[in-house]
């Protein structure tokens, strides 16, 4: 299939567009409250809330036996925020670790999930088709209004990111100072985890209960690599997450049997490669090529301070120098014929003669000027 | 100095069943650079926690400037154990200073020119201005430390507490430190700083509060930082006591 056709299909077939605009949708929100949960070392809160809401979405279906997703996530919503709940109530009361509650609580509730997800696909009645589909996810059954609620949701979200903007900040990077403030870090805590909570909800259905934490964790880690600000950080979160979104729902789409949520997650996670080797800011390929300049910059600044020494030892400054006593002098003996160069380029020395080196004035000035400045 | 900064009455706090302050009475005067200082695990932190109502003790109470601290808050600037924060935080010096002014704008209100202008003049007197716009990674320890001194002055407080500042800091930040809470003092400010040099005690401090969770002695540093209170709070390790407590406090 064509590029031209894909996003022919993208505007006018019906299901397609939905299931991008909800990719789009779960995207944005996960990518953002994710960030916020990566910031506030709770990367692993996502994953066990994801798990733990297997047990509300069979429970919701069981206790009103409605298939309505607005129903089933309601459920999954209770579930997860009761995991959370649950969670910081066992770190603060018992000597129980934070890690240790996440996996505790996580594989308490999504193996009660199986187990009722089992016993309910033994029920005789054929309505529970379809709940195990939340394991992996299964964008095509978003309809028009599932996305409506998605994106109302998501706009509240949003709204309350934007209003306690300042406040979030603030106990993300130091509760304790925003609690001297005078600032309710606890509820403010509560809410924050209740927005991811939702983000994650949201992104159930089409993503699943096993993979969803690729969307709280990736988006932000690849946004991290680009950028040392906050608000900017936030925002590509979500560009990156609904990016991801789109570009899944597209590519599982232009293929037979490609079930959309893995592939969404398999973008993700080649949009945060990319990002860890090639973001302008953290990314490894640019480090390695600042490192390197860095030390060849340091190693022509070692060869200037060198040949200045040699200079000052002899009556006459012009006298050259041989490269094998600077090479004797330097303690990475192979690249001083490159730092060599590099002084020569800058017009800070010269060659004499065959491998014969003299500083020039320039050359003089500037390792006089070095002392100064390594002195202060 | 008729006027109580800080007045904490038989403060006890327990974390389960252990008790880290065990009937601590302290009073701070107004106008006075008070230094806190006792062995490891002697409750210090908690101490200054408690009277920032971050703690809630087991029994007894704890006044600033005459009334409890969530009336007097405003009064009130706070300098954090500098690793109490994640500094790969993404965001700048200046971000970081002007959250000095976040409770005062309470919520919903944005910080603008004003909180900016303030957070800058509060760098400059750190003299990391310079600094404004470094994402805060950046920072060696000491401009941290200098950055959040810079955010607790932005709160333009009455009273001042700071926990351990002279922490793993340069010789020239420790400098810039002390002239800090001079001025402060100069300028009728009180603080209360948990300090754990005790070589610099009687230099740099005029008032110190000998603690291992029971108060052993507090007052004003020529008479009661003597080597009998610092044995009392140090416990078993005199030798190193006896070096560090000489100076004025040995004559005494």
């Amino acid at each position: 299939m064509d590029i031209a056709q894909l996003f022919h299909d993208l505007v006018f077939d019906y299901t397609l567009r939905t299931v991008a605009i909800g990719a789009a949708i779960l995207g944005l929100v996960s990518g953002m409250l994710g960030s916020f949960a990566v910031l506030r070392k709770q990367s692993l809160l996502g994953d066990a809330i994801s798990h733990a809401a297997l047990p509300g979405i069979v429970l919701a279906f069981l206790i009103t036996r409605d298939r309505e997703p607005v129903v089933l996530m309601f459920g999954a919503l209770i579930a997860g925020w009761l995991a959370t709940l649950f969670m910081l109530a066992v770190t603060r009361t018992t000597h129980i670790k934070n890690d240790t509650a996440l996996g505790l609580v996580l594989s308490v509730f999504f193996g009660f999930g199986l187990m009722l997800l089992t016993f309910t696909q033994r029920l005789p009645d054929a309505t529970q088709a379809g709940l195990d589909k939340f394991l992996f996810g299964q964008a095509a059954t978003l309809l028009q209004r599932d996305v409506v609620t998605m994106g109302v949701i998501g706009m509240v979200v949003l709204g309350l990111l934007v209003i306690f903007w300042k406040e979030f900040k603030l106990v993300t990077f130091d509760p304790e100072f925003a609690a001297s403030l005078g600032f309710p870090v606890r509820a403010l805590d509560v809410l924050l985890t209740t927005l991811l909570v939702i983000a994650i909800v949201i992104g159930l259905q089409t993503v699943g209960v096993v993979l969803m934490s690729a969307m709280i964790v990736a988006p932000a880690a690849a946004a991290r690599q680009w950028t040392d600000r906050l608000g900017i950080m936030i925002l590509l979160g979500g560009l990156i997450g609904s990016l991801a979104g789109v570009g899944g729902t597209l590519i599982s789409s232009s293929a037979e049997r490609l079930p959309t949520g893995p592939v969404i997650v398999l973008v993700v996670s080649v949009l945060v490669l990319f990002s860890m080797l090639f973001a302008t800011n953290r990314g490894l390929i640019w480090n390695w090529i600042r490192s390197r300049q860095n030390s060849r910059k340091l190693r022509a600044r070692a060869v200037l301070a060198d040949l200045n020494t040699l200079a000052l030892q002899h009556p006459d400054q012009e006298h050259g120098h041989s490269v094998a006593v600077l090479r004797a002098m330097s303690p990475n003996p192979d690249g001083v014929s490159h730092a060599l160069q590099q002084l020569s380029e800058r017009g800070h020395a010269r060659e004499v003669s065959h491998e014969v080196w003299a500083l020039t004035e320039e050359g003089r000035s500037q390792a006089s000027q070095n002392i100064k400045d390594e002195k202060e | 100095m008729a006027e109580k900064a800080i007045e904490v009455t038989d403060l006890t706090i327990a974390y389960r069943d252990k008790p880290v302050l065990w009937d601590v009475d302290m009073d701070v005067p107004s106008g006075t650079l008070m230094a806190i200082v006792g062995p490891n695990g002697a409750g210090k932190t908690t101490l200054i926690k408690s009277i920032l109502g971050l703690v809630k003790p087991a029994a007894g109470q704890v006044l600033v400037l005459g009334k409890p601290y969530n009336e007097q808050r405003h009064l009130v600037g706070y300098v954090p154990q500098r690793g109490s924060v994640d500094w790969d935080f993404p965001t700048s010096v200046l971000d970081v200073v002007m959250m000095g002014r976040y409770g005062a704008l309470g919520w919903l209100k944005r910080p603008g020119p004003s909180e900016r202008a303030a957070a800058l003049e509060a760098l400059e007197k750190l003299g990391i201005r310079h600094l404004a716009e470094r994402q805060i990674s950046q920072l060696s320890g000491g401009q941290q430390q200098r950055v959040f001194l810079a955010r607790a002055l932005v709160q333009d407080a009455q009273l001042y507490v700071m926990d351990e500042p002279f922490q793993g800091v340069d010789a020239t930040t420790e400098r810039a430190i002390v002239t800090l809470l001079q001025e402060l003092r100069s300028a009728g400010k009180t603080v209360v700083v948990v300090h754990h040099d005790l070589q610099t005690v009687p230099e740099y401090f005029d008032w110190v509060t000998m603690l291992n969770v029971r108060r052993i002695a507090s007052g004003p540093v020529q008479e009661v930082f003597t080597e009998q209170n610092l044995r009392l709070t140090y416990g078993g390790k005199v030798a190193f006591l006896s070096a560090a407590g000489n100076g004025k406090s040995e004559n005494l």
